[in-house]
């Protein structure tokens, strides 16, 4: 009996032990003071992740400037509505940087023959080449409408893309799988997934949050109110949003908020205020530019449920705080600015 | 003489088996012969029953089992009864209560009809035994202080699952049955309603639920520490001198200037543990009902601190761009 009471203590013990190897993560990490001292606002890092994740947030060097002088794009190639205003070294340029952004391997549909028919330019056959003119016009609206959020970095194609035709962080719908009316009563929370740091929390938070704009406050901002506006479902759902976010960039809560009243914005990072413009950015790429091109799309670049491939925060940030680690890339490659005209047209707030 | 200075009882007594006090009324509805086990001798008493299960037990296993089986199989089928997954995900899964839409109503079965059952039935399940416990208490002779403390948790277990839903006018208030999914409830709770740290009867809940574990710590340790004069044995070293007891009572004087006694140190310890869960439940009692926001009403009230901004002037940009929030 006393040698079944020791093997009985020695499997609890591997079992503790197994059990916190796997899931906690090894120590090192660094703290970073963000807010006044006391209140626990505070960056944690682990400088051994961030080591090996770096090469994940590089920005590929940049191709030669081209010169922008010259004939215009347009005057010598056909349909090209949305660059036609580039010179034709930048025109060029920029089709080579797509090329190694977006199809950068070697065999067929690769290259220049990922959007175009091989031998005709003009041609529009190929959806992708109709995606690639809206996602160009995406990118010059995101670095003239959108500079609330995006700053000066703005984006390029690379900052989805990474050299993949589909960005590696998109989401789509999420079909109700469920094989009978009882096993739906959980359908969409309950499950263990990044998006929502492995918590318990709805997962599909994106359809309302990220395409609609479903409230996304759930505090009352008087002490005592009635009746209640947000049900505790909604700050379910809200929460499964802000993990989310969380995850995507690869920080904290008080990053943005002070936790202790999450809702009061005079306690609030500056940081929140890029991330509310973020979330109405997403919104407008997932409503005005990618929902829209569903029916370009071939079956099997379309989600389970139909719908086109979108863009949440961690399309771009993939981790980070700032993708690509705020590399500049954008200044490297003025062809992604709109004509200049439209430019200060389209800078005016609305 | 055995010590307790270790984490196991390391001298077993053993007699032949006891089957109890003799008492007047049901002294033949106990069942089964008494046996012995080394290993349960190690952590408590090595003799194994008799038992008595009697009405209220029975239907309470009945109900408790019942509830166990329909939140476990609705687990299950969340997973599409793939047994596997059932598994990976246990920790998971959740009896989700009905959605806001049906409010008080009783909603089909697979829109949370299984919740409210399941929770009648553990509701059933608890208070039978808390009844049993009582009469069990009765027909020994002893106080009801054990059904009274147990009744201090299900006073709990009742405004989170019951008293508050109905209050708020809405089943969707109340906590899913899973282990993550109630957890992070609790904190989606906290969330929507302005942060909870700021719920003075939470504070109160937290004072008693730390004070029991000091409380527990220092009632341990003592009797521990004088287990060498025989101080587990508390009653006679309660009335005579020179014991263990006052060895103990001593020991305290000392360090802090006073002491319990063997008996007021369980009148601590029960108040103790009894208000952590009476005073929490009237702070669930309150959120949402009475107070919408607690970091607001603390703000009112004059006790929540107010820290120097580093990053002062950060204003909502829905009020600037007029947008929705």
């Amino acid at each position: 009996m006393r040698f079944y009471a020791f093997i009985a203590a020695v499997a609890i013990g591997l079992a503790g032990t197994v059990a916190a190897l796997f899931s906690l993560e090894r120590p090192g990490m660094l703290t970073a003071q963000l807010g006044y001292r006391g209140t626990g606002i505070e960056a944690v890092v682990n400088p051994r992740l961030i080591a090996a994740n770096a090469p994940r947030h590089v920005a590929p060097p940049a191709i030669d400037p081209a010169d922008p002088s010259g004939d215009r794009a347009s005057t010598i190639y056909e349909n090209v509505p949305v660059l036609g205003h580039l010179s034709i070294e930048q025109f060029g340029r920029i089709m080579q940087a797509m090329s190694e952004w977006i199809y950068p391997g070697e065999g067929e549909n690769q290259g220049c023959n990922g959007c175009h028919v091989p031998g005709n330019f003009a041609a529009e056959d190929m959806y992708q080449k109709t995606v690639a003119r809206r996602m160009l016009q995406m990118v010059q609206a995101i670095n003239t409408q959108q500079t609330a959020h995006v700053g000066a970095t703005g984006v390029t194609c690379y900052t989805c893309h990474r050299g993949l035709a589909v960005p590696a962080e998109v989401w789509s719908a999420t079909p109700n799988t469920a094989s009978s009316a009882l096993a739906g009563q959980a359908a969409g929370q309950n499950t263990p997934l990044p998006r929502t740091g492995y918590a318990s929390l709805p997962f599909d938070t994106f359809t309302p949050y990220l395409v609609g704009n479903a409230p996304i406050r759930v505090q009352d901002t008087v002490a005592r109110s009635a009746p209640t506006a947000a049900t505790m479902q909604q700050t379910e759902w809200s929460y499964g949003l802000m993990m989310h976010m969380s995850t995507g960039l690869g920080v904290n809560c008080v990053f943005c908020h002070n936790s202790r009243a999450f809702s009061d914005w005079e306690q609030s990072q500056p940081q929140r205020v890029v991330a509310w413009h973020g979330i109405r950015m997403v919104r407008v790429i997932n409503t005005e530019y990618i929902n829209p091109l569903q029916p370009s799309f071939p079956p099997h670049r379309l989600g389970p449920a139909g719908d086109p491939l979108k863009v949440n925060c961690a399309t771009c940030h993939q981790g980070v705080n700032r993708p690509l680690n705020g590399a500049q890339m954008l200044r490297d490659y003025p062809e992604l600015m709109p004509p200049a005209p439209e430019r200060r047209a389209e800078a005016t707030p609305r | 003489m055995a010590e307790y200075q270790y984490l196991f009882t390391r001298l077993q007594v053993r007699g032949p088996a006891y089957p109890g006090v003799p008492i007047a009324a049901d002294e033949s509805q106990r069942s089964g012969k008494p046996g012995f086990s080394y290993l349960l001798g190690l952590i408590g008493d090595a003799q194994i029953g008799p038992i008595r299960l009697g009405m209220t037990g029975f239907l309470s296993l009945v109900f408790g089992v019942l509830a166990f089986e329909i939140i476990g199989f609705t687990m299950l089928a969340s997973v599409n009864w793939n047994l596997g997954q059932f598994v990976r995900q246990l920790f998971w899964l959740a009896l989700e209560p009905p959605k806001p839409e049906y409010g008080l109503r009783i909603p089909p079965l697979h829109e949370g009809g299984w919740w409210i059952f399941a929770g009648a039935c553990l509701t059933l399940s608890l208070i039978l035994w808390n009844i049993r416990v009582y009469l069990r208490s009765k027909a020994l002779g002893i106080g009801p202080h054990t059904a009274y403390a147990f009744a201090a948790a299900i006073w709990l277990y009742l405004v989170l699952g019951f008293i508050r839903p109905v209050l708020m006018g809405s089943w969707s208030e109340a906590v899913p049955f899973g282990i993550f999914p109630h957890l992070d409830w609790t904190a989606a709770f906290s969330i929507r309603y302005g942060n909870l740290f700021y719920n003075p009867f939470h504070a109160l809940s937290i004072v008693f639920l730390y004070g029991s574990t000091l409380l527990f710590a220092m009632h341990g340790a003592t009797i521990l520490a004088v287990g060498r004069f025989g101080g587990e044995r508390e009653v006679e070293h309660a009335v005579d001198r020179g014991t263990a007891a006052e060895r103990a009572g001593l020991f305290w004087r000392w360090t802090m200037g006073f002491n319990a006694t063997y008996e007021s140190i369980h009148r601590w310890a029960w108040w103790f543990a009894v208000l952590c869960p009476i005073t929490g439940g009237i702070g669930i009692l309150l959120t949402g009902t009475v107070v919408d926001n607690w970091y607001l009403w603390a703000q009112q009230h004059g006790f929540a601190p107010v820290y120097p901004q580093l990053n002062p002037g950060i204003v909502d940009p829905a009020i600037s761009a007029g947008a929705r929030p």
